[in-house]
């Protein structure tokens, strides 16, 4: 049977505001695994909370919607344990570099396959506005009143000083270059982040749309070294494209598959060994 | 001749103490007694006292003793130590390198332990000298160390085989010529049977290998690291994969991650990591996720006691998740049942899909013990309810296949990513039963109802083991690994023609209350013995509606074990 786009929806119309980013990146998930031929069976949406976190209620493969924060260490133990399925992790700015940043850097130094997709809008959408670990210094918000004192955290920065394979980032104005980058993100043998400007069109009025188009620059090979991408980062504040992408192993993952499994003689061997 | 004695050694952390405590029970449990160690140790790698108390019996005991037969120190400070438990006319062995002074109740022989080593070799070998010596007060011969010795140092060649087997002789002789050899302290010839020998947390790994398990996420912490270290050393040999995480939030969210792709997965931790598993352990309720989660308790709050005794985590394992899951835990009481309570706890989980733990304390997953035949064929794996091909939606599948499908056992078909025709969604808000989220308060009824119906009116059968008098004026009421000092003291009160029953829990979710009612049947006074300052499972008991007019509380939370003798005291003191 042939798949159409369809296959990846499920007919659950997302409760996200007019013009928010996530629509965007919804369906470009959809796309890319459309245009790579992995059929919505094998493939499973992680997602977290915050608005970002409902996109796997909205996609027609499985979908698993967990905790704040918490979506890398449930996608990698997906991961680890079917290496025959396609793991996309997804979340907001606040899910996965505020209370979930800890996982993001070593859910990259264990490098187990799967994409991350951080739909990154600078503010707690969800919870009305809030700033965000992304906010910008001097941000102002219910819970910045007189402007964001902290210095923003810089994922990309964060995540090649943890060891990335991957590094890549996206706008959701821009899909058909989005697609792209996702079929290559999915491709990767290892981790991979990309990092979404993803607007809230609500709540981030200095980080609209029309700001994202003013600021982005298209890099179009990554970096070779790393000399250089700190150089294209310190340079050009919104790069998209692969930024990064190198070779290392993967952490170990089940081989078995989730067979049932008997006891084997190694069982016994080892009772042998503890004959005292 | 002693049909049992109890033997310890004693000295700084990292000089020693635990691989001389190791060889003796070895080499002891390879003549076919039954051994039961316990370790004092501390928080830190070299230095400070610890020790290790080893008892050689001709029948099974779980527990330690209160006295000590034989002590051997390498220190001053540990005859000051322990020399109070060294019974009237014990011996005390100490390395004449410290100039030793002891009581006088005790007999105590100086051996120049270090200077003998120094002859064969190495001062390090004082330590196979101190075995000669105390082989010779226990009328052992030294040939029964020669094949741990020989499977110890092998791989460092021939001489330093031979050298430590000279150090033991030394030991031997030496001891023998101050008159050591003691009739009164020899052992009774054992009968040669070969037992496992193992501690509670090497059968918790070789349990979890046996029913399945090959997925473990976890992060160390003592005194669970050994369920990890080991099966990271097994997991690998059967196709299975250990995570080392970097805390036991991402421990136990991956143990879901990697159980709803398929596998069965596990994790272990203490009580610090237990705390910080809560919110996970609401979400594998809340989406029906079979996770084994392995506590293995040591003294709270906080960081506590690392190192210590304790059983105070009962009530946070019940009721520490916010909100209200079906969970079940297990609470096994031996190396045996560690193991085959494994096997439980996956089917269980996968049974019933939900979270269990498996609760055992600080002596019952290090206190190294004699381990009767473990029988893999009684570990059965039941994957519990896995959708049939029936059950999965046609292609091209327009709805989601209903993963949470209200059923009248509340249990609904499970199906992992990969399945076509199973597409459902997974989530941690109240759903339908397609997975999709569902806030109505009709649906939170109906779907909060069908998870709750799983475990309602459940008892696990053998959750209580009633042992003792059946006509008991007294029952005990214990938990984990202190069966064998209840065991113990019970009997040495039945000797006396008390009517004293024993009644050990072995799973405290669901409640027992049948169980528990059963087994304290008609005795006139009940005395729950627990690790913990508040009476945990008492409290429970009295939650879940267990009566008694006269129920009493046994606690203790300094760190140590329960001894027989203070059991005894205290049930001696109700008649």
């Amino acid at each position: 049977m042939t798949l159409d786009l369809k296959a990846y929806e499920n007919g659950n119309r997302p409760t996200w505001c007019p013009g928010c980013g996530d629509y965007a990146v919804l369906k470009v998930i959809q796309r890319a695994l459309l245009e790579l031929g992995i059929a919505p069976e094998d493939v499973v949406l992680v997602s977290g909370i915050g608005c970002s976190g409902k996109i796997s209620h909205y996609f027609g493969g499985y979908g698993v919607h967990t905790t704040h924060g918490r979506v890398l260490p449930v996608a990698q133990g997906i991961a680890a344990a079917r290496p025959d399925i396609a793991v996309i992790a997804a979340g907001g700015d606040g899910d996965g570099y505020g209370i979930g940043v800890g996982h993001l850097v070593h859910a990259v130094r264990r490098n187990l396959p799967l994409t991350y997709v951080v739909m990154d809008n600078g503010v707690y959408g969800n919870t009305k506005g809030q700033t965000s670990p992304t906010s910008p210094t001097g941000y102002r918000s219910s819970t910045s009143p007189h402007g964001n004192a902290d210095e923003p955290v810089h994922p990309l920065r964060l995540a090649w000083s943890a060891g990335a394979t991957f590094i890549g980032q996206g706008f959701s104005g821009d899909i058909r270059h989005l697609v792209e980058l996702l079929k290559q993100a999915v491709s990767h043998p290892g981790f991979a982040l990309v990092n979404v400007f993803s607007p809230c069109v609500v709540f981030n009025k200095t980080h609209d749309y029309a700001f994202y188009r003013r600021s982005v620059f298209y890099q179009e090979t990554p970096a070779r070294s790393s000399a250089e991408l700190i150089q294209l980062l310190e340079t050009h504040p919104f790069p998209l494209g692969v930024l990064w992408r190198t070779d290392r192993p993967a952490a170990a993952r089940l081989e078995t598959g989730p067979a049932d499994a008997v006891p084997s003689d190694c069982m016994r061997r080892w009772l042998r060994g503890t004959l005292g | 001749m002693l049909e049992q004695l109890s033997w310890k050694v004693g000295g700084q952390q990292g000089e020693g103490v635990e691989s001389t405590g190791e060889t003796f029970a070895v080499a002891l449990n390879r003549q076919g007694y039954y051994v039961y160690s316990f370790r004092h140790f501390s928080s830190r790698i070299k230095g400070g006292h610890s020790n290790d108390k080893v008892r050689v019996s001709l029948k099974q005991y779980r527990a330690i003793t209160d006295h000590t037969d034989v002590l051997l120190a390498f220190d001053q400070e540990s005859i000051d130590l322990n020399v109070g438990e060294v019974r009237e006319g014990g011996i005390v062995i100490a390395d004449e390198k410290f100039n030793p002074k002891a009581p006088d109740h005790v007999r105590l022989f100086v051996v120049p332990l270090t200077k003998i080593a120094e002859e064969c070799g190495s001062a390090i070998m004082k330590n196979m000298v101190s075995l000669g010596a105390s082989a010779c007060v226990l009328g052992l011969p030294i040939n029964i160390f020669a094949e741990v010795v020989e499977e110890r140092f092998r791989r460092k060649g021939q001489k330093i085989v031979d050298q430590n087997m000279l150090a033991i002789q030394r030991g031997f002789e030496y001891v023998k010529e101050l008159g050591g050899a003691l009739p009164e302290f020899a052992l009774k010839p054992a009968d040669g049977t070969r037992r496992l020998f193992m501690m509670g947390n090497d059968a918790i790994a070789l349990g979890a290998v046996a029913a399945g398990a090959r997925v473990m996420p976890a992060y160390p912490i003592t005194p669970a690291s050994d369920v990890m270290e080991s099966l990271i050393r097994k997991f690998p040999k059967v196709g299975g994969v250990v995570v080392q995480t970097e805390d036991e939030i991402a421990a136990i969210n991956m143990a879901i991650g990697a159980a709803y792709g398929g596998a069965r997965a596990m994790t272990a931790t203490s009580g610090p990591g237990l705390s910080l598993m809560m919110e996970a352990i609401g979400l594998a309720g809340m989406t029906e996720t079979p996770v084994v989660i392995v506590d293995t308790q040591r003294g709270g709050p906080s960081t506590g006691l690392p190192t210590k005794q304790e059983q105070s985590d009962l009530l946070a394992a019940l009721f520490g998740t916010h909100g209200e899951i079906p969970k079940i835990v297990l609470n096994p009481a031996t190396t045996e049942e560690c193991f085959y309570m494994m096997g439980d706890a996956f089917n269980l989980a996968e049974k019933y899909q939900c979270p269990v733990i498996v609760m055992t304390d600080l002596q019952l997953s290090l206190s190294k013990q004699t381990t009767e035949p473990l029988d893999l064929s009684k570990v059965q794996i039941d994957r519990g309810y896995l959708a049939s091909e029936a059950d999965l939606l046609p292609a091209p599948q327009t709805e989601e296949f209903k993963r949470y499908k209200v059923t009248e056992s509340g249990i609904s078909p499970r199906v992992f990513p990969g399945t076509k025709g199973g597409i459902h969604k997974v989530t941690g808000v109240e759903h339908l039963e397609s997975g999709r989220p569902n806030e109505t308060s009709r649906n939170r009824k109906i779907q909060m109802e069908k998870r709750m119906r799983k475990l309602r009116g459940v008892e696990i059968p053998n959750s209580v083991v009633r042992t003792g008098d059946a006509d008991a004026d007294v029952v005990i009421i214990g938990i984990g690994s202190n069966v064998g000092a209840i065991a113990e003291a019970a009997e040495r009160l039945r000797s006396e023609g008390l009517k004293v029953g024993h009644a050990h829990v072995h799973a405290i979710l669901p409640f027992p209350k049948h169980q528990l009612e059963a087994a304290i049947g008609s005795a006139k006074k009940v005395l729950v013995v627990e690790n913990n300052a508040t009476g945990q499972l008492r409290h429970l008991m009295s939650f879940f509606g267990v009566q008694h007019e006269s129920v009493d509380s046994l606690l203790k939370y300094d760190g140590g074990p329960f001894l027989p003798s203070e059991i005894y005291q205290h049930v001696k003191g109700m008649f």
